[in-house]
C-alpha cells in the first residue's frame, strides 16, 4: 500500500505533466516566430484591456469609443454593443477608414480597437490600426486583448454582443 | 498532540490536492473547447448552401451528400489559414477517389485578394465566398480558421478551429473514409 506521501509525489507529477501538456501548446503558439514590428506584439503591455475589464468598463458611465479593425463579415455577425467598424487594420483601406472614424474626435477620447480574427499573436489588424492612432497624435488608446479569437474570447464568455452592419 | 498535527497536516495535502484537481479539470476544459464540435451543429444535418465558385461554377453542398466534406472557413489575412490549405488541397488529390472533398469558404470582404490567392496556391478545391447570414447559419465564424468535418449522410460530426493538428484532422478524415 503505497504511503500518503508517495501518491502526493504522483500527484503532483501527474498535475505537472497535465498543465504542461495544456499550456505549452498555447505559450509555443503565441511565441513562435519573431513578430513584425506592427505585429500585435508591438503593442505596449500597459496599452493593452483584457475582455473582463472592458465588460465592466462599458457598463460603467464612462465608456470608450470601440472600433472594430478587423474583417468586416465577422462584425457583421457579431460585435460589442456600441462598437464601429473601422478596419481592416492591415489594408491601407482600413486604415484611412479608421483615421476617417477617429477624425472628429478630441485627441484625448478614450478609445479601444479590437479585432478576434485570429490567435492573437497572427492578428494582422491591431498592430498597424494602434500605431496609426498613436501616430495620429491619440493619447488613450487601448487594445483588447483577445487570446484566441472573438467567438471564444468574448461571445464564448457569455459578453454581450450585437450583430449588423 | 503529534497525532492531530499530522492529521492537520493530511486535512491540509488534501485540500490543496482538491484545489489542484479543480485547477485541472478547469484548465481541460478550457483546452477542450477549441476543437470540439459546436454543439448545435453536432450531428446534425450541415447547413445547406448553394454558392458559386470563383470560376463561376454552382456549388451545391447538398450535391456532395454520400462524400467526407471537409468545409473550411478561411480567409487570405488568416496566417494559420493559409498554412492549412495546401494540406486540404493534397489530401483532395490523396483521397478524391475515396469520396472525399473538400470546400474553401472565405471570408475575406471581397474577392481580389481570394482570387489571387487561389490562382498563386493553385488550388482546385471549389473556393467560394461566404457572408455573415452563411457564418450565422454555422454558428457564428468569429475567428478563423474554422473546419467542419461533415460525413457522407451529411451529418457534422466534428469542428476545430484555430490552428488545427493537422494529423489528428486527417486521421478523422480517414476514419470517415473508411465508413460507407
Amino acid at each position: 500500500m503505497p504511503s500518503l506521501s508517495k501518491l502526493s509525489s504522483l500527484f503532483s507529477a501527474a498535475c505537472l505533466l497535465c498543465t504542461t501538456l495544456l499550456l505549452v501548446p498555447q505559450a509555443r503558439a503565441q511565441f513562435s516566430g519573431a513578430p513584425p514590428d506592427s505585429s500585435a506584439f508591438s503593442i505596449p503591455k500597459a496599452d493593452l484591456i483584457q475582455p473582463e475589464a472592458l465588460r465592466a468598463l462599458l457598463q460603467s458611465g464612462d465608456k470608450p469609443l470601440v472600433l472594430q479593425v478587423g474583417s468586416h463579415i465577422m462584425f457583421a455577425q457579431a460585435h460589442i454593443p456600441g462598437a464601429q467598424y473601422a478596419g481592416p487594420g492591415s489594408q491601407p483601406a482600413g486604415l484611412e477608414l479608421l483615421a476617417s472614424k477617429v477624425a472628429a474626435a478630441p485627441k484625448t477620447q478614450s478609445i479601444v480597437l479590437y479585432c478576434g480574427c485570429c490567435p492573437w499573436n497572427r492578428c494582422p489588424n491591431v498592430g498597424p490600426a494602434y500605431h496609426r492612432l498613436h501616430d495620429l497624435g491619440f493619447t488613450h488608446v487601448k487594445v483588447l486583448y483577445i487570446a484566441n479569437n472573438f467567438g471564444q474570447d468574448w461571445v464564448g464568455k457569455g459578453y454581450s454582443v450585437e450583430k449588423g452592419e | 498532540m503529534a497525532k492531530a498535527t499530522a492529521l492537520k497536516k493530511v486535512s491540509r495535502r488534501r485540500r490543496i490536492l482538491r484545489g489542484l484537481s479543480l485547477l485541472i479539470l478547469a484548465l481541460a476544459a478550457t483546452n477542450l473547447a477549441v476543437g470540439t464540435p459546436t454543439k448545435s451543429l453536432l450531428h446534425r444535418h450541415a447547413p445547406a448552401f448553394v454558392r458559386h465558385d470563383l470560376q463561376g461554377h454552382s456549388v451545391r453542398l447538398r450535391a456532395y451528400r454520400g462524400k467526407v466534406v471537409l468545409l473550411n472557413f478561411w480567409a487570405t489575412w488568416c496566417a494559420p489559414c493559409l498554412e492549412e490549405l495546401p494540406h486540404f488541397e493534397a489530401w483532395q488529390t490523396r483521397y478524391a477517389r475515396n469520396g472525399f472533398q473538400a470546400i474553401a469558404v472565405s471570408m475575406d470582404d471581397t474577392d481580389a485578394p481570394v482570387r489571387a490567392l487561389a490562382s498563386k496556391l493553385q488550388l482546385t478545391i471549389p473556393v467560394v465566398m461566404g457572408d455573415a447570414p452563411l457564418g450565422d447559419r454555422y454558428g457564428g465564424i468569429l475567428g478563423l480558421p474554422i473546419t467542419f468535418l461533415i460525413d457522407r449522410r451529411g451529418m457534422v460530426v466534428a469542428r476545430f478551429e484555430g490552428a488545427t493538428d493537422l494529423d489528428a484532422l486527417e486521421r478523422q478524415v480517414c476514419q470517415l473514409l473508411a465508413r460507407h
